[in-house]
């Protein structure tokens, strides 16, 4: 852990800090005093491996990091005070929004809790057909991911694969939702439609596409001996210390920790009624994230062929009043999104709207471990590490 | 004094200016080939990319005009830190080092610019010319990505330069000459087992110097996996990142260029150059330069399809490639072809 | 939006009829999952009176210190109960929300919530304004613990969990900054999300949030009428 020579915080409460000196409280945070050995880099925030605007200070010793200390923030939107002015049915399209790869599977989480605190249940089509959206989001996502890591690497051509194969999962979430990326399509109580005609053919064809594409990363990159190089023993989370730092998902699970909410949380979504298996990788490197995420979307596509054959039919909606007003109570709910632990502490207290909503986004704590992380690395791995915890700047800032 | 050209005679003033034009004719146009080939079409159809295949209708090949358009737009900038003269210094000295390559590359046996009778060790001297202009441009444009851009350029230089020379020596030695034109002339006379029809191109003999060359040329060109000094994923474009339209354009010129020139290289130390067995005089001069570039041609197809393909190393594994690997093959293929030379 | 209800509609009668069957069920609100019930158990014998409450909330254990047992009960439920896992750190205000202009109750504009004026405290509830909350989670049990403890008014500080969780060191200079209490012995805490001449903590309840303050949901004024309906209607929602 970085430390800095600021006095303690006295009585006060606020601690007040003198801006002039916050201009350079990133090198003060590795105790930089400039000299000539030393070389400090600010990586962003427009740089090509943060995807968008996170900034990591970073001291360098010739190519080696000495110290790093991301700085957020640049994309911070308040969601949690916006969340306080709005009502539930308004929520949904602002946490569309806060990692936007994978959408539908942030409003999964929210849309339970309201219900869960009404006391709503969501019918059995409606659960089902949520699952094959969640889990269809999570494909897309990490088929950018298999895609993104090669081109951070190095390699190009991953990269138009990621985002082509990508392109036809998206368009399955666009045919029901009509939203590419947005889709903003859950309703407490259920959804906002059935699957289009035709829907589960055009599916089952993709998942057969998603499986190729698939085997084609395995051998263009994973089966590679450069990337091999590149990501074998680079940025190495040890168990304990990434579960401490709430590192979560995919990247816990690629260091030897078999927990998966979808299987191990309050039960959510139709993953019981399915035959799925949790993917873990004892290494804990950039090559076991990038493995770990490749078995789960083959997985999830099993799960999304399962989820089709086992499809129940009956109503999309439960009965919900027309003004939703949510009793007064709390609960907690988590789910495993595509970059981790999702989750919203929703606190009501009988209105139209939540009283307070803590959003606890995946990436804000899997990146929070960088400074830790990063040490004694070369300038080179420093883009590995950062795609292979692959991370979105609307989940770190919200 | 007269020169020979093509059978004509001409006088000097004349030839070259004539030899200046078509150099500089040829470098960037050989960059456009190169460019629009490789980096536009193939790579489109490998990568599936859509964009360049559009343009112009007909396979988009508007693309590459497009594109030369938008960098003639483009504002020529300076940052404010830089040093202004060495900054505009840099492309050129880049540029120029490719320039000086194509002076001893023979397309026929009278068409060539000179015939240096130590050809081999000029073309693979000025080549490294060209990373005194990275350091320039790196030094120059006060930026912390450029100049970790071009240090990582100036390492690179330093650990490839020697296999690049080393896998040459075999076929030095295999010829006895370091002209290259006489190193074509060696493979035009050979045989094959008495069979002359083909003559001897020496990457049958020098397969292990051909591979050693074609790995330490894409490390001199920083093409992937080689490409650390670009790195457009960590170092945003290396020593190129202040630069703008046509400057930009320079060193793309040079990048490609020099591949072409590479390629050219390769082709003729090892494919046989520009020479069809049993074909002699103007008959060779004419059909030389296309029998060139289609070696070319297939020469630059696989620095590009390997350029496609592989991520990049690292600056470290870069450099552990190259000494602990590269260089003792080179030099164990030097020890047999030495051995093997005296005894046959 | 709805502009359309009478604004009586929005009493709890009038949707009473249409939510019969969604009426709240009382026994979900305090059920304990077996892996939360052990958790509880565990650290409610290991603790003590340190415990003020502790209560089942949907499945989970919500448990409240007091505020000098912080740390040691993240120390307990990390070395001892095996919670390994720092969900996250949040503090909480639970001052009244301040009204919106425009926004009160009756006056037939559901685009905003109207939050209950009088002061009322969530499970397990509270000594004072703020509190502040965390959540651990066991990857080996597959469940976790929601730990509250309350924040004095007039010191406003609270144990920093850093030395127990290094994740805690973002989560608390984002409480720090969104809430103004401070954390003893976190080693910097600095903004995390704001400009450092951010004067002011956001998520405190009486921090207004100046966008609804100058103009009115846009959501209200672009109403459109709903089919068979009369546009008047709208317009006169909007005056009121």
């Amino acid at each position: 852990m970085t430390t800095t020579d600021l006095p303690p915080p006295g009585d006060l409460p606020e601690v007040q800090i003198d801006p002039a000196i916050y201009r350079h409280l990133a090198d003060a945070q590795v105790n930089v005093e400039l000299d000539t050995g030393d070389m400090i880099l600010s990586l962003g925030p427009q740089h090509p491996a943060t995807h968008g605007t996170l900034r990591l200070v970073v001291r360098l010793d010739g190519e080696r990091v000495i110290a790093a200390d991301p700085i957020i923030g640049y994309m911070h939107r308040g969601y949690e005070k916006l969340t306080e002015y709005r009502t539930y049915p308004q929520i949904t399209t602002l946490i569309n929004r806060i990692d936007w790869l994978s959408s539908f599977a942030n409003e999964v989480p929210f849309v339970h809790a309201a219900e869960q605190l009404m006391g709503i249940e969501a019918p059995p089509r409606a659960v089902y057909i949520r699952t094959v959206l969640t889990e269809l989001s999570r494909i897309a996502t990490f088929l950018l991911f298999l895609g993104e890591m090669g081109l951070q690497v190095g390699a190009i051509t991953p990269a138009f694969y990621g985002f082509r194969d990508r392109e036809y999962v998206l368009n399955l979430i666009e045919a029901v939702t009509g939203g590419r990326f947005h889709p903003n399509f859950n309703r407490i109580g259920g959804l906002k439609d059935d699957f289009p005609w035709g829907f589960t053919a055009e599916c089952r064809q993709v998942m057969r596409r998603v499986f190729e594409s698939c085997d084609t990363f395995e051998d263009l990159v994973l089966g590679n001996p450069i990337f091999e190089q590149r990501t074998r023993s680079i940025g190495i989370i040890p168990p304990d210390l990434g579960a401490a730092y709430g590192v979560s998902g995919s990247n816990l699970r690629a260091s030897g920790v078999d927990w998966d909410l979808r299987r191990d949380a309050k039960p959510y979504l139709a993953y019981n009624e399915l035959d799925w298996k949790v993917w873990t990788h004892p290494d804990g490197d950039s090559f076991a994230r990038y493995w770990v995420r490749l078995q789960e979307t083959r997985e999830s596509a099993r799960m999304v062929l399962q989820l089709l054959d086992g499809m129940p039919s009956g109503p999309i909606m439960a009965k919900v009043p027309r003004i939703i007003k949510v009793p007064a109570g709390e609960v907690w709910v988590n789910t495993e999104n595509p970059l981790g632990e999702m989750g919203y502490y929703v606190i009501s207290k009988g209105a139209t709207g939540p009283f307070r909503v803590k959003i606890r986004s995946a990436s804000f704590s899997n990146v929070s471990i960088l400074p830790w992380l990063l040490k004694g690395v070369y300038v080179p791995d420093i883009v590995t590490i950062l795609a292979g915890l692959y991370f979105i700047l609307g989940d770190i800032d919200r | 004094m007269t020169h020979l050209l093509l059978g004509l005679q001409i006088g000097w003033g004349t030839t070259l200016a004539i030899k200046t034009l078509v150099v500089l004719a040829l470098v960037p146009l050989s960059a456009l080939i190169l460019g629009y080939v490789f980096l536009l079409k193939m790579m489109s159809h490998m990568q599936s990319r859509l964009g360049p295949m559009d343009p112009g209708g007909f396979h988009g090949w508007f693309q590459l005009i497009g594109d030369g358009i938008k960098f003639m737009q483009k504002e020529d900038l300076t940052p404010a830190d830089a040093d202004p003269r060495v900054f505009a210094l840099a492309p050129v000295v880049v540029v120029m080092s490719t320039f000086l390559i194509f002076v001893v590359i023979p397309a026929g046996p009278r068409v060539q610019v000179s015939n240096l009778n130590v050809g081999v060790f000029y073309a693979l001297a000025v080549s490294s010319l060209s990373v005194i202009g990275v350091l320039m441009a790196g030094w120059a444009s006060a930026n912390k990505y450029a100049l970790l851009g071009a240090l990582r350029a100036a390492a690179q230089l330093i650990a490839y330069e020697l296999p690049l020379v080393l896998a040459v020596v075999g076929v030095v030695v295999q010829a006895g000459t370091m002209s290259l034109q006489g190193i074509v002339l060696f493979q035009q006379s050979g045989n094959l087992f008495g069979f002359g029809g083909l003559g001897f191109p020496l990457i049958l003999t020098q397969f292990v110097g051909f591979a050693l060359f074609m790995v330490a040329a894409q490390a001199e060109l920083t093409q992937p996996p080689f490409d650390m000094p670009v790195a457009e994923s960590e170092l945003v474009a290396g020593y190129m990142v202040e630069y703008t339209g046509f400057r930009f354009l320079f060193f793309f010129i040079g990048e490609f260029g020099t591949a072409f020139a590479f390629a050219a290289l390769a082709a003729t130390l090892f494919l046989g150059g520009w020479a069809l067995p049993g074909v002699h005089g103007t008959t060779a001069d004419l059909l030389g330069p296309i029998v060139l570039f289609v070696k070319i041609m297939l020469v630059a197809f696989l620095m590009f399809w390997a350029r496609f393909t592989y991520p990049r190393f690292r600056e470290d594994q870069l450099q552990a490639l190259a000494w602990k690997w590269l260089i003792p093959i080179a030099l164990g293929n030097i020890l047999v072809t030495g051995i093997l030379k005296v005894a046959f | 939006m709805a502009a359309d209800a009478p604004p009586e509609a929005e009493t709890e009668a009038a949707v009473a009829p249409d939510a019969a069957e969604a009426e709240p069920v009382a026994e979900p609100r305090t059920t304990l999952l077996p892996g939360a019930a052990a958790l509880l158990e565990k650290l409610l014998a290991r603790l003590g009176d340190a415990v003020i409450e502790s209560a089942a909330c949907y499945g989970d254990a919500v448990v409240r210190v007091k505020p000098e047992a912080w740390l040691q009960a993240a120390r307990i439920a990390h070395d001892e109960l095996g919670c390994d896992y720092l969900s996250f750190i949040a503090g909480i205000d639970w001052m009244p929300t301040p009204t919106v202009a425009g926004a009160e109750e009756g006056s037939g504009d559901t685009s905003a919530p109207v939050q209950p004026r009088e002061t009322t405290y969530g499970v397990a509830g509270s000594a004072g304004r703020f509190q502040v909350f965390a959540r651990v989670d066991s990857t080996n049990a597959g469940a976790g613990l929601t730990l509250k403890t309350d924040i004095t008014t007039d010191t406003m500080r609270v144990d920093s969990w850093c030395s127990v969780y290094p994740g805690a060191d973002w989560h608390e200079r984002e409480a720090w900054e969104m809430y103004g209490f401070a954390f003893t012995g976190h080693p910097a805490l600095r903004h995390l999300y704001l400009p450092a001449e951010f004067e002011g903590h956001p998520l405190r309840k009486d921090f207004p949030l100046l966008a609804r303050e100058v103009k009115p949901w846009p959501g209200l004024v672009d109403v459109e009428p709903m089919p068979g309906e009369e546009p008047g209607d709208d317009e006169a929602a909007v005056e009121a």
